[in-house]
C-alpha cells in the first residue's frame, strides 16, 4: 500500500468516525481543533499522552513552522524541510518515540 | 525607566504603528482609487486572520464557540491578545446576529492624520479583514466593517460585525 493510499484510507476513517461523534454529541468536538485541522499519528498501544503530544506539535511545530511561515500555502502538503527537521527532532525527543512496548 | 531586559518575542508598538503606516502610505501612492486601498488592506487582513487564528487557537486551547456571544468575547480577548487593547462589546442588534467593538484607543493610529483627500480612506480595514478571516477558519462566515473611526474625527473607533451564516465542512472533491 502507499503513503497516498494509506492516507486516504486514514482520512476516510476518520471522516466516518467525526460524522458519527457529531451525531451522539453535537455540541463537544474533541478529536480535531476548532479551525477544522486533524493529526494524525500512529502509535502502538503502550503509548502515553499522545493528546498533549499532539497538542503541543500543533503549538510549537505546525504554528511555528508553517502557519508562521508566510512561504508556507496552507491546505496544501507542507513542503517545509524546517518543519519536516524540527517535527522530526520533536516526536524523537518525545516519551512517545523512547517507549518500548514490553 | 529603563526595562530590565528586553523582550525579543515583543516589538515596540511604535514600530507596529510606523511599519503600518509605511504600507498604508506606499500603497496610497500605488493605487489610484482609495477605495482599492481600503479593499486590499481588507484582504491582508483576511490573509493574516486565517494564519492567526491558528495561533490564537494554539494558544489559548480555546474549544468552539456555542454562540454569537462567546464568539465576540474571544475575538475580545484576541484584540488584547495581539493589539494591547481591550474593546466593549456593545450594540447587539436585537436578532443577536450583529455587535460591536468599540475601541477607545488603537495602536495602529496613535501617530496618524488623515489628509483631506483620504477621507475616505477605511485605514484600519485591515482590522476588519483579520476578523472575517480568522472566524471563516472556525466555519463562521461574518461581514466586518468600520462604523465610527477615530481618524475622522469620531470619539471612538467602532468596528461592527454581522454574522451571515455557518459554513459546512466540505469534503474535498473527488473523495468518496
Amino acid at each position: 500500500m502507499t503513503r497516498e493510499e494509506e492516507a486516504k484510507l486514514m482520512y476516510g476513517m476518520l471522516f466516518s468516525l467525526k460524522s458519527f461523534v457529531n451525531k451522539i454529541s453535537p455540541l463537544d468536538v474533541k478529536e480535531e481543533t476548532p479551525s477544522g485541522l486533524k493529526f494524525v499519528l500512529n502509535t502502538d498501544n503502550h503509548s502515553q499522552g499522545v493528546r498533549d503530544l499532539l497538542h503541543q506539535i500543533y503549538k510549537e511545530i505546525y504554528v511555528e513552522y508553517v502557519v508562521k511561515n508566510p512561504m508556507c500555502v496552507l491546505n496544501e502538503p507542507i513542503q517545509s524541510e524546517l518543519f519536516k527537521t524540527k517535527l522530526d527532532a520533536y516526536i524523537k525527543q518525545s516519551s512517545v518515540h523512547s517507549t518500548k512496548p514490553i | 525607566m529603563s526595562r530590565p531586559r528586553f523582550d525579543t518575542k515583543k516589538v515596540n508598538s511604535e514600530l507596529v504603528t510606523l511599519t503600518y503606516g509605511t504600507l498604508v502610505a506606499q500603497m496610497v501612492k500605488d493605487f489610484d482609487n482609495t477605495d482599492d486601498v481600503s479593499k486590499q488592506l481588507e484582504r491582508i487582513g483576511y490573509n493574516m486572520g486565517i494564519r492567526l487564528i491558528e495561533d490564537f487557537l494554539s494558544k489559548t486551547g480555546t474549544g468552539r464557540c456555542l454562540d454569537l456571544k462567546d464568539t465576540a468575547d474571544k475575538i475580545q480577548s484576541a484584540f488584547r491578545l495581539y493589539l494591547g487593547v481591550q474593546p466593549n462589546v456593545v450594540n447587539w442588534s436585537p436578532a443577536g446576529d450583529e455587535f460591536s467593538f468599540i475601541l477607545d484607543s488603537n495602536p495602529l493610529t496613535e501617530l496618524v492624520e488623515l489628509p483631506d483627500d483620504l477621507k475616505q480612506l477605511k485605514y484600519c480595514n485591515i482590522i476588519c479583514g483579520a476578523i472575517r478571516g480568522a472566524l471563516e477558519m472556525v466555519q463562521l462566515d461574518v461581514q466586518s466593517w468600520i462604523v465610527q473611526d477615530q481618524l475622522k474625527g469620531d470619539q471612538n473607533t467602532e468596528i461592527r460585525v454581522k454574522f451571515i451564516r455557518r459554513l459546512e465542512d466540505a469534503m474535498p472533491a473527488g473523495e468518496e
